[in-house]
């Protein structure tokens, strides 16, 4: 697209005492009755950092307790609480409010609009999570603790729980919502309020990767309501939905929950691979290859996500032609997923690379997610899973996908944006620093789980037989050095906040969507207040 | 020098990987013990290969960019972005290496569904948080018995050395003949439960109110462990799986054998027995079988709704509803039934409770328990 620079965008300032009181509320208000997609953004991203804090702090536990066999320091009930809590809160607190604030900060930049459709449903999506997180975390409380089911909330063992199961299915309930909410913000602003020249198929690829996430949410979180609303009546009102003495069917609830489950993996993923097809071409200063194909893969993978639910299934029994059918469907993936790759890796073909923070953690997703996806095909083979499922190859194989796919595209995001969002560069030693670290302790927690699981290890035990050990010390090793990674990623980001030297107009030499070509640095609080005309 | 690093951290995992491999640390599949794990081994290597070649090919790509066009090298970008022919090309290609891959896998598929004609039939149950196991048709056709965790309390708190099998030994093993095609049925009497055995290559989910099944043919004499791997509550990671592969002869032995103490303990089982015994068992089998929920004294888990059993109405009210309670479980708890131990068993393990922690509900005698049966 070319870089026309629109005066209008940046002549905002100037007048701004023309209008009178226009400016935010200060202190806390500000940000409670905040309309503004940028605060509303920033809310997001803090919110999804101390829910991965949260989350962490429980995987510490979790692989604390795994440090060596026998029991220590948790019993097998709170390490059940555990490992569940920390799968719900890193997906539905941490991983997909984090890829929503990217959203809401950059959309409008991107597409050059002034901000989301609807200001006011905007500030209601960010708000229900702080209500949702602490029904959450209340649960621990309540008699019997927080529900130790697992993530995946199987019935019936989740008949047998205490109240906080009730309290977990609120929560879902309200991070549902919250996420459907978005979703609806996020589809009508990027139909409607485009600037005139700004065609879909010249739309910055993280914003088309962010419409197709939308739908995906639309069409998959109410899916996983209704399965936890069955539960919940279960429970209280004398249903059998999952109950075979009542006519009911447990199976039913697995089939329903990876009818969310699958497509939920897409809505983590593909902002993330949104986030990477603008930082790759940026560092490249080349063209991102293949654009019209990464729009086609991305549209591919989230139709056939709606497929292949049943291969988190093969063990429950399925017929031969069921087993055969979510075999070749979920494997038929790995085409369009193969085409992204090679898009990425051909994008840096002949580019003029640097390797800023951004850039290596694209790279470093670039190549973990492929060896999460090419574990993904290996458990895709029916037979081979019916070896692996449930052991932790599945749990390796899962954080490929969530950590170095996600979280990395994530982490390349923060520092790719955080200039333009705050004016201020970040520490370049340091971002290098946190990148190798990260990159070094994941592999340390993740890639001994590959062997456990082959070794024939369960997911979700507490305490395990004497040969798992060695594996089991590495990767709780790793899992506090990756902990402590992340403390320097706050520092780095604080450090950015206060005491950051000024960012250039330009920082990234390749960059050239809206928000870098349109835009002063740092955005002012209100941009676009006149479309841009994009020719 | 990005890209070196890289390379650097890569070759450093893959030296400990040899290192522990040296060391004769678990990293791999079993060893085989059935054609079919053997079917799954070889599918993964196959796949496992072609992996580590595409891998090699596309980030031997990649790094090379990452090497020879860089800035610093002060290499130009060129501006091409779009290849009809090569994208073509990379969308067929990996599409026919999937049908290469596909087809195989098929074939193993088709062969692990196939449960039809078994020599020997066996109902696999499972308990929160035990095994029951219940030979349906075949030889030893009506052996029934439970298994459980054999590794003590005290080795799982770190309060004695663990053994050699830790977690992974039962009181009762699953005992089945070489050579001959097994047919195991799965289902579960309180939540959902899997049923592996890796050495076999044969997994299931044991569902509550529905049958699976699965087979496999031993081709390995000897004891293959293995462990519940659906979580089904607290004690999920304390069910192991214990399967004993014999001789078709000493198979027959076995059967015999189990037979004859079966049906001593059947004569005996309704046999009076003085308090001291009862409270003696009694205290055995609530170690075994009850403590996991109810507490080694009596007071409950209130994480599980496992009611405190130490001043409980059931426990020292009427003894009928005390019965009633173990013989059908409790709906919608994790309280299942457990009709499946013997009448003895039952009156001595319902008198202990009766009579430990305070509570004094009077004796329960093996008559009394066969009488509530239905």
């Amino acid at each position: 697209m070319s870089a026309v620079v629109d005066t209008h965008g940046h002549g905002h300032e100037g007048h701004d005492h023309g209008h009178g009181h226009h400016g935010p509320y200060g202190g806390i208000m500000r940000w409670i009755t905040t309309t503004n997609h940028k605060d509303i953004g920033t809310l997001y991203l803090w919110f999804s950092f101390i829910m991965f804090s949260v989350g962490g702090v429980m995987a510490l536990v979790i692989r604390t307790e795994l440090f060596t066999p026998g029991l220590q320091i948790v019993n097998p009930d709170f390490f059940n609480q555990m490992t569940t809590m920390h799968g719900l809160i890193m997906v539905f607190g941490a991983i997909m409010p984090v890829f929503v604030g990217f959203a809401n900060w950059q959309i409008p930049m991107m597409i050059g609009a002034p901000d989301m459709a609807f200001a006011r449903l905007n500030n209601w999506s960010f708000w229900l999570l702080p209500f949702a997180a602490t029904l959450l975390i209340l649960s621990f409380f309540m008699p019997g603790g927080a529900p130790g089911v697992g993530w995946t909330m199987y019935s019936p063992l989740t008949v047998q729980m205490g109240i906080g199961m009730d309290f977990t299915i609120f929560a879902v309930h309200l991070l549902g919502m919250s996420s459907i909410l978005g979703s609806i913000n996020i589809i009508t602003t990027i139909l409607n309020m485009r600037a005139p020249g700004m065609t879909l198929m010249r739309m910055p690829l993280f914003v088309w990767t962010w419409l197709i996430t939308a739908y995906l949410l639309v069409a998959a979180m109410p899916v996983l309501a209704g399965a936890v609303t069955m539960t919940l009546t279960d429970r209280h009102f004398g249903t059998s939905f999952f109950n075979a003495a009542g006519g009911g069917d447990p199976v039913l609830y697995q089939h329903i929950f990876w009818f969310f489950g699958h497509p939920e993996v897409y809505i983590i993923a593909l902002p993330g691979f949104g986030v990477i097809s603008q930082v790759i071409p940026a560092f490249s200063r080349k063209p991102l290859f293949g654009y019209a194909s990464m729009v086609y893969a991305t549209s591919a993978i989230a139709i056939l996500s709606f497929i292949v639910w049943a291969h988190h299934m093969y063990t429950v029994g399925m017929p031969v032609t069921g087993q055969l059918f979510f075999m070749y469907a979920t494997i038929l993936i790995a085409v369009p997923t193969g085409v992204k790759v090679f898009n990425w890796v051909t994008t840096m073909w002949k580019g003029s690379l640097t390797f800023e923070t951004p850039m290596l953690f694209a790279c470093g997703f670039l190549f973990m997610f492929t060896l999460g996806g090419f574990t993904g095909l290996v458990l895709a083979l029916v037979p081979i899973d019916i070896q692996l499922h449930d052991t932790y190859y599945v749990v390796a194989h899962f954080h490929y996908v969530m950590v170095a796919g996600a979280l990395f595209a994530a982490f390349a995001g923060v520092y790719f944006w955080i200039p333009k969002w705050t004016g201020r560069m970040y520490n370049e030693t340091l971002g290098k620093i946190h990148f190798w670290a990260t990159l070094i302790f994941f592999n340390m927690i993740f890639f001994v789980q590959h062997f456990l699981g082959m070794a024939g290890m369960p997911r979700r035990i507490p305490d395990y037989p004497l040969m798992f050990e060695t594996w089991n010390r590495i990767s709780t090793i790793g899992a506090f050095g990756m902990g402590l990674a992340q403390i320097l990623f706050f520092y780095i980001v604080l450090d950015t906040i206060r005491n950051g030297k000024p960012a250039p107009q330009l920082p990234w030499e390749g960059a050239d969507s809206l928000e870098w070509t349109h835009l002063p640095t740092p955005v002012p609080y209100h941009t676009f207040e006149t479309q841009p005309v994009i020719r | 020098m990005r890209g070196t690093k890289v390379i650097q951290a890569l070759a450093g995992l893959a030296g400990l990987a040899i290192c522990a491999s040296a060391h004769a640390i678990e990293w791999y599949f079993r060893e085989p013990g059935s054609k079919l794990a053997a079917d799954v081994d070889w599918l993964h290597q196959l796949v496992m290969w072609l992996i580590i070649v595409i891998f090699a090919v596309v980030f031997g790509a990649m790094f090379y960019a990452c090497y020879a066009h860089r800035k610093s090298k002060g290499h130009k970008a060129e501006q091409f972005h779009e290849n009809t022919a090569v994208e073509l090309v990379w969308t067929i290609i990996p599409a026919i290496i999937l049908v290469a891959i596909a087809w195989p896998a098929t074939k193993v598929v088709i062969a692990q569904k196939d449960t039809s004609a078994p020599d020997l039939t066996i109902k696999v149950t499972g308990y929160q948080w035990k095994w029951g196991y219940d030979y349906v048709k075949g030889e030893g056709e009506g052996i029934s018995f439970l298994s459980t965790l054999a590794t003590p309390r005290a080795q799982i708190e770190g309060r004695e050395p663990k053994g050699e099998h830790y977690l992974l030994e039962v009181d009762n093993n699953l005992v089945v003949p070489l050579g001959k095609k097994i047919r195991v049925i799965t289902t579960a009497a309180d939540v959902v439960h899997s049923w592996w055995v890796p050495s076999f290559g044969a997994k299931q989910d044991a569902i509550p109110g529905f049958l699976r099944d699965l087979w496999f043919r031993p081709e390995k004499t000897g004891v293959f462990r293995s462990q519940c791997v659906e979580l089904c509550g607290k004690e999920h990671g304390f069910m192991p799986i214990v399967v004993e592969v014999m001789s078709a002869d000493d198979y027959t032995k076995w059967v015999a054998q189990f037979k004859e103490k079966a049906a001593k303990s059947a004569a005996a089982d309704t046999r009076a027995l003085s308090t001291e015994d009862l409270m003696q068992r009694g205290a055995k089998i609530y170690q075994d079988t009850c403590v996991a929920c109810h507490g080694a004294k009596g007071e409950g888990s209130p994480a599980i709704k496992a009611p405190a059993l130490a001043g409980s109405k059931t426990a020292t009210g009427p003894k009928e509803a005390h019965i009633d309670t173990v013989l059908q479980g409790r709906a919608n708890t994790a309280m299942q039934s457990f009709k499946a131990l013997g009448n003895a068993d039952l009156a001595a393990v319902i008198t202990y409770e009766r009579n430990s922690w305070g509570n004094k509900g009077g004796e329960v005698q093996p008559a009394e328990v066969a009488a509530h049966r239905k």
